[in-house]
């Protein structure tokens, strides 16, 4: 668990950078969950993406999951590796297998901080 | 709904140690993993695994007429088997739909083993014990103190052999050639500890393999004696591997390829039927009077790409007309392609034939092949 990230209630993580722009993925819990993840279906550089809807899916040998973005903003880069080999989910979530880049103005106020998140997953 | 009390199995403290992931299945609270279920699956393929299966259902039936009492009660003729082998069958509706696919062991000419499904393990013991009435028998549920162990893949052998020969293995009456010789579908008996031990040499995932029952109080000793022997060549596997092995290998699950809706000959089960060698069972006139026409059938489809078809998913024909639906998929992990199992329209079920998978939107081009997807070598 990252203390510099913020965590939504769907199990993703957003990192902002420096420059600005956010990364985001998915938690160690919910690749724990999943399983080996073996796809992962991301939006296109420069869909449009919102807060709480739809933006991709992830399956593992046994499920298949909804990817919910985690904030309002524009995809400016996908994380190739990640398609290429989604087994990147399990072995580094908060690392290589980051999902999508995104250009963001600002985050919405329901992300949570890593003790809240912990929190979470814990209850 | 109400939140119902997991049952757990005598082997819950040993998955919590090796740090499992657990699921609620068929409410039990079992292993789905213990770290990646890829490896767990590439393990059985390629050396062995060791599961709890101790969810799943034992019935046991005694008496004179514990044979014909079976006879009546399932679809297959458990009365022409000899003593030492298992047979695997169905137990039909009046309608001849399937309540479950089951494994029975004749442990003697007046003693059988039923093992059922965990999902079905409460309702096969009522309909065998009400089939049961008025033959010379009696029906006692056996699930609540037998476990269930299995050993899975190429080395399962070699690992008994070093598990349950040896000087101080707590086996008795257990010969090498009793597990060498055995053949597929047969099974021993020996005592473990001064308590039953039935070994046969059955199994769900298309490898050579074991399964091992003995009572509750012995299951996490032989557990930890199996895994001694077993070493790197033996990996502890959930459930989730054991699903993707088992439609590798072409084989139902009851829920997804099996059910009270869907005819035996449907899956391509038939001839599990004896029609034509016993007499009345129940289901009988309803398998006789079956009319196959439009009854969609069991097929496999391949994929490529990696993206799997799954249970639900819409099979369409290249003309667009939706000709089935997925029972199970999976992205292959042994072959490294999505693999599906589908119940599609008889005029399109040919091997061969190039249809669509509608997986959440999105068309996948498949083609019908003949099951299993994988045989070992």
């Amino acid at each position: 668990m990252a203390d510099d990230l913020r965590y939504s209630k769907d199990h993703e993580w957003v990192r902002v950078e420096d420059d600005g722009t956010a990364v985001i993925g998915v938690t160690d819990y919910a690749a724990e969950q999943l399983g080996d993840v073996v796809y992962v279906d991301l939006p296109e550089k420069d869909d449009e993406i919102s807060a709480g809807t739809e933006m991709g899916e992830i399956e593992s040998t046994k499920s298949v999951s909804d990817l919910f973005s985690p904030l309002d903003g524009t995809v400016l880069e996908i994380n190739q590796a990640v398609v290429d080999a989604p087994e990147l989910v399990n072995s580094s979530p908060f690392g290589e297998g980051w999902l999508i880049r995104v250009r963001v103005d600002t985050l919405p106020d329901d992300l949570m901080d890593a003790a809240a998140y912990t929190a979470l997953t814990e209850g | 709904m109400v939140e119902q009390e997991l049952r757990s199995t005598p082997l819950e403290a040993v998955h919590e140690e090796l740090g499992a992931s657990f699921t609620d299945f068929a409410g039990w609270r079992m292993p789905v993993r213990y770290g990646s279920d890829l490896a767990e699956h590439a393990a059985v393929r390629r050396s062995a695994g060791i599961f709890d299966l101790s969810h799943m259902g034992e019935i046991r039936l005694r008496g004179p007429q514990a044979a014909d009492a079976l006879d009546h009660a399932l679809a297959g003729k458990m009365s022409a088997m000899s003593v030492g082998r298992a047979k695997y069958s169905v137990l039909l509706t009046e309608e001849g739909g399937v309540i479950d696919d089951v494994i029975t062991y004749r442990l003697a000419e007046d003693h059988f083993l039923v093992i059922a499904n965990a999902s079905n393990a409460a309702v096969d013991l009522e309909e065998l014990t009400a089939r049961a009435q008025g033959f010379d028998v009696r029906v006692e549920d056996a699930s609540a103190d037998t476990a269930l162990i299995a050993v899975q893949g190429p080395a399962s052998e070699e690992i008994l052999r070093r598990a349950l020969l040896g000087a101080d293995s707590a086996v008795e009456g257990l010969a090498a050639e009793d597990l060498t010789g055995m053949k597929n579908y047969r099974f021993t008996t020996a005592s473990y500890r001064g308590q039953e031990l039935l070994i046969a040499r059955t199994g769900y995932t298309g490898e050579d393999g074991f399964e091992l029952y003995v009572p509750h109080a012995q299951a996490t000793a032989l557990w930890e004696q199996l895994t001694a022997a077993g070493g790197e060549e033996l990996t502890p596997c959930g459930l989730a591997c054991r699903d993707t092995l088992r439609l590798e290998a072409g084989m139902p699950l009851y829920g997804n390829e099996l059910g009270r809706d869907i005819a035996p000959a449907q899956t391509g089960m038939g001839r599990l039927a004896a029609v034509t060698s016993k007499q009345d069972f129940v289901g009988r006139a309803a398998v006789e009077a079956y009319d196959p026409t439009d009854r969609r059938i069991l097929v496999g489809l391949t994929a490529e790409g990696r993206r799997a078809g799954r249970a639900g998913s819409a099979v369409r024909a290249a003309d667009g007309t939706e000709i089935g639906h997925v029972s199970s998929g999976a992205l292959s992990p042994t072959l490294g392609h999505p693999i599906a199992m589908a119940f599609v329209h008889p005029d399109h079920a040919e091997t061969g034939t190039d249809v669509v998978i509608d997986v959440r939107g999105k068309d996948l081009p498949a083609r019908i092949v003949d099951l299993p997807f994988y045989t070992r070598s």
